[in-house]
């Protein structure tokens, strides 16, 4: 189908050719992940039996005229070799890069940077995924869109409750012709409940202009002077704990390219009515999959544990894993490679890892247990639910914020029949008596 | 001999149990609780039994009768129409208590131990005074009444020191006595309490001795201490090598103290105690962790469950999973969900609990 002619503009006949970019961001950036990301790169942290980043690639390899991917972010080259390996290895005919920033450039700063290697071949258009998005990714749908409006850009949107959406990018979009009309990140007031999933795809020809612009306008006339109330001012002083990476230097999208091309270009919203999350902190990890156990168990995929009495699905068991045929698992689990699980133990909307143990009659809810980690036997290790519109991992319990998911970190003990509830553990713990609304260092 | 056991009232300290059984019917140890002190006046020799109470059950009315039989003695129930403290039920009671010129019994209902009976009767005959108390030994005497004996003497008591700030003794009113005939005089027919008035002015008269008791003591009046009674008494049949317990070479039996009907079902790999008392038809499922706590007849504890500290109602269920502690108590047909938490949950009967107890709290 794709052939090695130059292309040109779809419009002009022939197939548009697209690649695509998954940023990872950089270690300094998954503080937010802790006690996970301690030991192990947030976008290799695996839900529902994949890595984190390996969903947003297993979206894309569904387009058949993708044919070059990379990954954009500033972790140490060795980080991604292992899974550019696999993804060789089940799809040699597409090419996986790493483009490693050697300092944090922001999302539309790495873009730039790396333009030489993205319009290579000159593509007409490319997807941009953020690694820490958990949707369906309904690329195809954006692509549709595209054409349809002969649109320089395509946002995937997903609406939230009123109340949250000021913690995200707003789009303020025309419900017939699903043009943007305005974008603001992160806005003091409500602007709309419609806000921004992080997944993109813009014309070549569109966007490495604007943020050619966007560096142009920053060294004339720095970005605070947009701010117009004193507000924002502080607010700006303020290191956020999702803003850790940045540098004046720093160009990203949502801060400085989205709202130019709502004024500027024709740009598209796609309103996914999917799941839609993000994966911030360690404990959403557990919501991510669920999602994505939800979905595999939607498509029927044969990687899901066969449900029966004790498995409700959906569960994963890597094919490694022991269960004993006594412990009842599921809905919404993980059980990674090597994990063993005792008699009778119960899991439920849970992440267990690689080489943890789960003894006998103990009982895991809402929780992730972290790598070569033991549960006594009639331990109970339990989180409080979220509800499912709920976007944040912390509750309010007695007055105080604490963690909603359980979290273990590396080669943690829970002793036998000792409880532990809303507590984030970090590594190497042990775990003697009831614990509860705790971080334990 | 004659005995007047201190019923009162509803019970209210020991709900929400006893918004299903009047108190001295809930089993303790497997047997109501007054069985066990009924049994003790028997074998003391005591053929007439009092009890006053401020209602009368029809439920308790059968009950006794079976005891009437089974001990060979006479029951009657002495009813106050309006409560009488703890020294008017005697006085209300008088034709009964007042027959002969032999010495009777008085106890508390709530109060559990190894009763001394016949040893306190053959005490109190010896020293030929009005009254004898039974005294127990506590560690912190501070938030009790506690007993100061005349300077010359073992067991004549001098006074009686409420809540003493400062140490005076460690021994406390254990809730039995025995009393003449004659202490009926001293008593009017209204109000009035036995500690804080008839016994002073006995006091006075130097016609009161003590008599320390053996062993544990307990007021049981409430859960959490009817789950520490539960313990000491345990631990005493354990001592005697009764064999109610359960033989501590039993697999599932861990650290002792463990009894168990011979009705009761228990599944495999189960690890139960020390200090467990699991009553008539009690099933419990495989993989189940029970310690320091008192399933009631009927009672369901499904696979998997941890349970501690907790008394589990007639025939309530507690779910797979689940996790019960911190003095938690079910009244009758309560139902624990499946996984579900409870701390310190007090659930009154035919309640189902389906999301968890965080905190100690009453679900009505």
């Amino acid at each position: 189908m794709a052939s090695l002619q130059v292309p040109v503009r779809g419009k002009a006949g022939g197939l548009p050719t697209t690649k695509a970019v998954i940023l990872v961001g950089g270690p300094s950036r998954g503080t937010r992940f802790r006690p996970l990301s301690l030991d192990l790169p947030k976008p290799l942290f695996e839900v529902a039996g994949h890595p984190i980043i390996s969903h947003c690639f297993a979206a894309i390899t569904k387009l058949p005229e993708i044919r070059e991917v990379f990954i954009v972010g500033y972790y140490d080259e060795s980080v991604f070799r292992d899974f550019i390996k696999d993804c060789g290895r089940t799809h040699s005919n597409i090419s996986v890069r790493y483009l490693r920033e050697y300092q944090a450039l922001g999302t539309a700063g790495g873009l730039y940077h790396f333009r030489d290697a993205i319009l290579k071949g000159r593509p007409d258009r490319f997807f941009v995924l953020n690694a820490d998005v958990c949707c369906s990714f309904p690329l195809e749908q954006m692509q549709q869109l595209f054409d349809a409006n002969d649109a320089e850009a395509v946002i995937l949107g997903t609406r939230v409750p009123n109340d949250s959406a000021t913690n995200f990018g707003c789009i303020v979009s025309d419900p017939q012709s699903k043009r943007v009309l305005h974008y603001v990140e992160k806005p003091e007031s409500f602007i709309s409940n419609l806000i921004n999933c992080g997944v993109y795809l813009f014309a070549t020809e569109a966007i490495f202009p604007s943020i050619k612009s966007a560096m142009t306008r920053r060294s004339e006339r720095p970005r605070l002077v947009s701010y117009p109330s004193s507000d924002a001012l502080d607010r700006q002083y303020v290191p956020q704990g999702d803003d850790d990476d940045q540098k004046t230097e720093a160009i990203r999208l949502e801060h400085d390219i989205l709202s130019d091309l709502a004024d500027t270009s024709r740009f598209y919203v796609l309103e996914t009515k999917d799941f839609w999350r993000q994966i911030k902190t360690a404990g959403s990890a557990v919501p991510a999959n669920a999602l994505y156990l939800m979905k595999a168990f939607q498509t029927q995929s044969k990687e899901l544990a066969k449900p029966s009495a004790t498995i409700l699905p959906p569960v994963f068991i890597h094919p490694t894993a022991q269960v004993d045929p006594t412990a009842k698992l599921g809905p919404n689990v993980s059980i990674g490679p090597r994990a063993v699980i005792g008699a009778g133990a119960r899991i439920k909307e849970s992440i267990v890892l690689e080489d943890a143990e789960i003894r006998h009659d103990a009982c895991v809810l809402y929780s992730i247990i972290g790598w070569s980690s033991r549960v006594g036997a009639w331990a109970r290790v339990e989180g409080t639910p979220t509800p499912v519109r709920e976007h944040s991992t912390s509750i309010v319990k007695n007055g105080v914020k604490v963690q909603s998911i359980t979290i273990l970190g590396k080669e943690c003990s829970v002793a036998d029949e000792v409880r532990v509830q809303n507590c984030v553990c970090l590594p190497f713990k042990e775990l003697k008596r009831d614990v509860q609304n705790e971080v334990i260092m | 001999m004659k005995a007047l056991i201190l019923v009162g009232g509803f019970g209210t300290r020991l709900r929400p149990l006893t918004l299903s059984l009047p108190k001295p019917l809930v089993e303790f140890g497997n047997r109501p609780m007054i069985a066990h002190q009924i049994e003790a006046l028997a074998q003391a020799g005591v053929t007439d039994i009092v009890l006053a109470v401020n209602y009368r059950p029809e439920v308790m009315t059968a009950a006794l009768k079976k005891y009437e039989e089974q001990y060979n003695v006479k029951i009657e129930f002495s009813v106050e129409t309006e409560p009488l403290g703890t020294a008017g039920p005697l006085k209300l009671a008088e034709k009964i208590l007042g027959r002969g010129d032999e010495p009777f019994f008085v106890l508390n209902s709530d109060v559990i131990c190894e009763y001394p009976f016949q040893q306190l009767a053959e005490f109190h005959k010896q020293h030929g005074q009005e009254g004898t108390i039974v005294v127990t030994k506590v560690e912190e005497p501070s938030k009790y009444g506690v007993i100061v004996h005349k300077p010359d003497h073992p067991s004549r008591i001098d006074r009686f020191v409420e809540k003493p700030v400062e140490f005076v003794g460690n021994r406390i009113n254990a809730g039995i006595y025995i009393l003449n005939p004659s202490v009926l005089s001293r008593i009017e027919l209204r109000p009035t309490s036995i500690e804080q008035e008839t016994f002073p002015a006995m006091v006075t008269d130097g016609e009161l001795h003590s008599f320390d008791l053996d062993g544990f003591w307990m007021d049981v009046g409430q859960p959490k201490d009817f789950l520490s009674g539960t313990c000491l008494y345990l631990s005493s049949l354990a001592k005697k090598n009764s064999k109610a317990l359960a033989s501590t070479s039993e697999s599932w039996v861990h650290g002792g103290n463990v009894m168990v009907d011979e009705s009761a079902k228990i599944g495999k790999n189960c690890k139960i105690g020390p200090n467990v008392v699991i009553g008539p038809n009690v099933v419990i499922g495989d993989g189940v962790r029970l310690q320091r706590c008192v399933l009631l007849q009927g009672s369901k504890v499904k696979e998997h469950a941890w349970v501690k500290s907790t008394i589990v109602g007639w025939n309530s269920t507690i779910g797979r999973w689940a996790r019960m502690e911190n003095v938690s108590v079910l009244g009758d047909d309560v139902t624990i969900g499946d996984e579900v938490y409870c701390n310190g949950a007090s659930v009154l009967p035919h309640k189902s609990i389906k999301q968890n107890v965080d905190v100690p709290a009453i679900i009505m």
